[in-house]
């Protein structure tokens, strides 16, 4: 019911158009992996790939150790939740379920019994004889991953499955989604550009732009320590600092950081999220600033701040929800949250 | 293998599909007298007898006319048809839309008949006229039926941003409506054209002295194959092959566009 | 004006022709079937002597060539523009596929009058099926083939099976890839994938353009007067006849009665599949 995937060096073209380069990437049995990045990156082709939907024109796909690359998504240990569902519309929810065990010779009587038992699972207990028409766009979602279970894949595939449904559904949906994988043991890869939604279900995210891995490992890691500057940009809000390499370290117009940074490039760009600054004293003193405004978000104030030592640069910065920050406060930045990148680099 | 079916399958239907229309034109080009083989040789004579045959040619403009007419009108009507039922609601509006279109469901034939004996007791005399009406009559549901499933709800936000802004009634329709139409409309119209053109049996029971196009080719058939025939069975169909591409290549160079 | 008023505003001129055109009409026509024909003079009332005449032999035989006819042109129909439509849809590669459908839908611009004389043209004593039938040894005599029920089917099959390509090419591409793909996904064949998935969702497609071609075949005049010959005449045939000659009004009104009559069981049979309003 569950099964390690690896991908060794798989690249495709679409005519002129080279989507994906050399991706490796092992995948261990019964993780839960996101692929994320911008429409356009590949990860919707890696996708299929893994399905079965296309062949790619170089590398390997390996699951549990065997080659599958060749073979048609009928025959492999993957199945796929569709981002339209894909939901069979002539048929009940039952029938939708039981296609899988149909297909593979299950007696009515018992693929009705296993069809109602995934239903239950994903908590439609009830609602075996209707049709896909007939129930609401989050419980579709559910069918279509009850009928994606049903045949106990090694591996789940699942593209933007929850792209559909309206954000306050999504958030009970990732839980329940996480919920599920955990109870099965199988292996997921869920593709998203929504890198909230990544965060709040992988055990693993990898990142992906123009057709390359960008940066891959557990959510807290990639958000906070990204690999690239596109992976910082992409995660969230990012303060972006023009630096320059200096004989005591980083030399920034907010002062100098006493980091050593790997490379040689002369021009750097320092990256600091909002929530790591603060109001108070810390690793690296960034001077005054004036409070420009700031706006309540319920978890925290975000204000745009205005640095007296470089009055053209302007910063972003979350304040505890307890209190609106001062007009003058005196930012410092823990150096632990810092991102160092050459300037310009993807 | 199944691919290599597939592609003998589809040369084989297009053999079928097309061997009368190529036979038709091929033949139109007979030099002799009778359109069957073997071939003789190309001649363009027979097209420059139809040509010259003043019957024929009458036979040709009543049929322009009364295509090009016929479809204006029931273009018309088809529109403002479906704007009332798209766009208010209104009580009944399933069955008016049902009997709207309910004449595609009878027969030509019928719808023919039934005409004729209606103004016949009503003493009219038949003309283009009356073939007119009827060419409406059949080609309305296609009209109101194309242009109904075109009225989405983009333009309804689109004609009420136009009434916010102080358009009237008319303004609205005629600056918004119909140019966001403008394709179902030309579509609309033009299989109009194209049907009314080649419609015989209403041309048949409803003309007497003005004849339609295909009423006239029906007359001449009496007499037994001719190149003639062929001749005249290739204008009409090159006509309306020349209508259908030139729909074509003006939808798909709106949508490339 | 009210909403409403001025809704029934736009509508009104569309729904008065086609009262005035075609209901009113159609009820003058259901009258006139029950009316008699007395010498020359018509008398109204309520005679069921035209419909009466359906026992009688010519009659009760056009109605049956004419159902016959329909139901085999329907179904072969069917079964040739089926996996023409498939083809189409599935293995042309999508920008050749306008111009492939352009293509395979070309004859159906013609009129029925043409199109017949063509096959008439292809199927006679001397047009080029026999020619070639000869020509490769096959057949020494050339072939009865126009001026029969095959010619007639064969007429109509061609039109029909142009129709029906069309509404099941377009049923068929604008099915989502995705269902196919889930159920190969799910272990699905490419026969079983057809069978549960692919035919019952294009089964609406299949069944209105099953349904517009019975309509639009038993009620054609042109179609076995030009090639069927005279053995055997179909219902539209033998309505025309009523009309000409023997102006027998009243007959030709109860049997296209009779006509629209056989359409509405057609349409009661195949209701549950029909969309006409969405084609």
């Amino acid at each position: 019911m569950t099964a390690p995937v690896a991908l060794d060096r798989v690249g495709h073209s679409f005519g002129p158009q080279r989507v994906l380069r050399d991706i490796g990437l092992e995948i261990a049995a019964g993780e839960y992996v996101v692929l994320l990045g911008p429409s356009g990156c590949g990860k919707t082709t890696l996708l299929s790939i893994l399905g079965g939907f296309l062949r790619p024109d170089e590398g390997r796909v390996l699951i549990d150790g065997r080659d599958v690359t060749a073979l048609p998504p009928a025959k492999r240990p993957t199945t796929t939740v569709f981002q339209d569902y894909a939901l069979f519309p002539h048929m009940t929810l039952r029938d939708n379920v039981g296609f899988g065990l149909r297909m593979a010779g299950v007696a009515k009587a018992t693929r009705h019994q296993m069809a109602e038992r995934q239903l239950a699972l994903v908590g439609l207990e009830r609602a075996g004889g209707k049709r896909p028409h007939e129930v609401s766009g989050g419980q579709r979602q559910r069918v279509a991953l009850a009928r994606a279970l049903a045949v106990e894949p090694d591996v789940l595939l699942l593209d933007e499955p929850l792209g559909a449904l309206d954000l306050k559904l999504r958030r009970v949906m990732q839980d329940e989604l996480k919920a599920i994988q955990r109870r099965v043991g199988t292996t997921f890869v869920h593709v998203t550009h929504d890198q909230e939604e990544a965060m709040a279900i992988a055990d693993r995210i990898v990142v992906m732009n123009a057709g390359r891995i960008e940066d891959q490992g557990p959510p807290d890691r990639v958000y906070r320590r990204p690999a690239s500057l596109f992976t910082a940009g992409f995660m969230g809000e990012m303060n972006r600092i023009p630096a320059r390499r200096g004989p005591n370290g980083i030399e920034t117009r907010l002062g100098v950081l006493p980091v050593a940074v790997p490379g040689s490039a002369p021009r750097l760009t320092v990256c600091l999220r909002p929530e790591a600054l603060w109001d108070g004293a810390g690793d690296w003193d960034l001077g005054p600033a004036q409070v420009e405004d700031t706006a309540f978000f319920g978890t925290h104030f975000r204000a745009h701040l205005v640095p007296e030592r470089a009055p053209d640069l302007r910063l972003v910065a979350h304040f505890p929800p307890a209190q609106a920050p001062e007009p003058v406060v005196r930012l410092s930045v823990d150096s632990q949250e810092l991102s160092i990148f050459p300037e310009g680099s993807p | 293998m199944m691919r290599w079916l597939g592609w003998l399958y589809l040369l084989t239907a297009y053999g079928f599909i097309l061997l009368p229309v190529a036979v038709l034109v091929l033949f139109s080009l007979q030099d002799g007298r009778l359109p069957v083989p073997p071939f003789q040789g190309v001649s363009f004579r027979w097209y420059a007898d139809v040509l010259g045959d003043r019957d024929l040619m009458a036979a040709l403009g009543n049929s322009a006319l009364v295509a090009v007419g016929s479809s204006a009108l029931a273009c018309a009507l088809g529109f403002l048809a479906a704007y009332g039922l798209a766009r208010h609601v209104l009580p009944g509006a399933a069955l008016v839309r049902a009997l709207l279109v309910l004449p595609l469901a009878v027969s030509t034939l019928i719808v023919g008949l039934g005409l004729l004996i209606g103004l016949n007791r009503l003493g009219i005399g038949l003309s283009l006229w009356t073939a007119g009406i009827g060419h409406v009559v059949i080609n309305l549901p296609l009209c109101f039926a194309i242009l109904y499933s075109a009225m989405g709800d983009q333009q309804r936000n689109a004609e009420r941003a136009a009434r916010d802004l102080g358009a009237n009634q008319a303004q609205v329709l005629w600056l918004v409506t119909v140019p966001m139409l403008r394709p179902a409309l030309l579509a609309a119209f033009f299989l109009s054209v194209t049907l009314s053109w080649d419609e015989f049996i209403i041309g048949f029971l409803l003309t007497r002295f003005d004849v339609t196009l295909p009423v006239e080719i029906w007359n001449l058939l009496r007499s037994g194959l001719s190149p003639r025939l062929n001749a005249i069975g290739s204008l009409v169909f090159l006509a309306s092959v020349a209508v259908v591409v030139a729909l074509e290549i003006l939808v798909l160079a709106r949508r490339r566009a | 004006m009210s909403e409403g008023a001025r809704g029934w505003g736009f509508v009104a001129p569309a729904l008065l022709w086609t009262v005035a055109f075609f209901l009113v009409p159609l009820g003058v026509m259901a009258a006139m079937s029950f009316a008699r024909l007395d010498g020359r003079e018509l008398v109204w009332g309520l005679d069921w002597g035209n419909y009466a005449k359906l026992a009688e032999p010519a009659i009760g035989q056009a109605v049956r060539v004419s159902l016959e006819i329909t139901l085999t042109v329907t179904a072969v129909s069917v079964l040739l523009a089926y996996p023409l439509a498939a083809i189409l849809a599935f293995q042309v590669p999508p920008r050749w596929q306008r111009l492939a459908l352009l293509l395979a839908l070309l004859p159906f611009w013609t009129s029925y009058v043409v199109r017949s004389y063509a096959w008439l043209l292809v199927l006679s004593k001397q047009g080029v099926v026999n020619k070639a039938l000869m020509g490769l040894g096959l057949v020494t005599e050339p072939l009865t083939l126009a001026n029969t029920r095959f010619a007639t089917v064969t007429g109509f099959v061609h039109f029909f099976t142009m129709l029906l390509t069309l509404t099941i090419y377009a049923n068929l591409v604008q099915l989502p890839r995705n269902y196919a793909r889930a159920a190969q996904d799910l272990g699905a064949s490419g026969w079983q994938t057809f069978r549960h998935v692919i035919l019952p969702l294009t089964l609406p497609g299949i069944v209105t353009g099953a349904f517009l071609s019975f309509v639009l075949c038993i009620g054609d005049y042109i179609t076995p007067q030009i090639l069927g010959g005279n053995n055997e005449l179909a219902l539209p045939q033998v309505i025309m006849v009523q009309l000409g000659r023997r102006a027998d009004f009243p007959l030709a009104s109860a049997l296209s009665v009779v006509l629209m009559g056989l359409v509405t069981v057609a349409y009661l049979l195949s209701s549950r599949w029909l969309r006409l309003d969405r084609t």
